[in-house]
């Protein structure tokens, strides 16, 4: 069992590891005075999302597509790692006048 | 009548603005005024949705009434902390009487409705109410605020209440 541990399938996820942290990155979005901000983020496939609200009233991260939905209480802060690719469009259920937009490359 | 509980509403916001502009500037409303006002009109949100919470059966206006008790009593916390450090004490004023007994009314017509008839009238008159608020922050409040940190917690308040009144609007939508 050791042995196979140890055999080439574990090189191979440890590469695939390596090479892929070197290339996830972490985006701050931060809900603050009733903004998302950066409204507009680019990101990849692998990297993760760290929502921050700095406001004082609950939010939410909801994807227009169903996607997802984070709840954000006050002074939170919540990581997400994105899954798929494509454009995301999203709002604060609780104050719909709060708006973004992920766009996530392969 | 809906308008025309809307409009009485509306009236006693409005009474600032004639007060303001019948006599000399300085009879703008004071900051212990505006203090008054915007911790009256959070609370009187609260009780519609504590009145909404008790009548209402509906899982989507439930929900919102109790989104509404959430962030109004933060509002309001922040409100009153603020005061406090300022050593601001809130002056009650005409418009703040007439929001009292303007929602007064308000709860006394929606106690005898029930089902999906309170439903629409408590959602309804949310979208108005907060409409009617938020002008009266935007045009009155905000710019009579002398004090900085005041005048920078409505804006922020405004801009919840904004959001309030979209979802509001969005409750209504799904209530038709």
């Amino acid at each position: 069992m050791r042995r196979a541990l140890a055999g080439p399938t574990v090189g191979a996820l440890l590469l695939a590891l390596a090479a892929g942290s070197a290339r996830a990155e972490v985006i701050e979005i931060k809900a603050e005075k009733l903004v998302f901000a950066p409204a507009q983020v680019s990101a990849h496939v692998g990297d993760t999302i760290v929502w921050v609200n700095a406001d004082f009233v609950a939010h939410t991260a909801t994807a227009r597509n169903g996607a997802w939905d984070v709840m954000l209480p006050p002074n939170a802060k919540k990581h997400f790692v994105l899954k798929s690719a494509g454009t995301l469009d999203y709002y604060c259920k609780l104050h719909p006048n709060m708006i973004g937009k992920i766009t996530v490359a392969e | 009548m809906m308008f025309i509980r809307v409009a009485g509403m509306a009236g006693a916001l409005a009474a600032l603005f004639v007060a303001g502009s019948a006599s000399a500037q300085g009879a703008k409303p004071t900051d212990p005024q505006i203090a008054h006002i915007a911790y009256t009109a959070g609370q009187i949100d609260i009780e519609a949705a504590e009145q909404a919470l008790k009548k209402s059966k509906n899982k989507e206006v439930v929900g919102f009434a109790k989104d509404m008790v959430r962030d109004h009593k933060a509002v309001n916390e922040k409100a009153l902390s603020l005061v406090k450090k300022l050593k601001v004490t809130p002056e009650d004023n005409d418009t703040s009487k007439s929001l009292s007994q303007q929602a007064a009314q308000k709860r006394a017509e929606l106690a005898k409705l029930n089902g999906d008839a309170f439903d629409k009238a408590y959602v309804t008159n949310e979208v108005a109410y907060h409409k009617t608020v938020n002008g009266a922050l935007e045009n009155t409040l905000i710019p009579s605020a002398t004090n900085p940190e005041l005048k920078d917690l409505l804006s922020t308040g405004l801009k919840i209440f904004q959001g309030h009144e979209q979802h509001a609007e969005q409750v209504a939508a799904d209530l038709k």
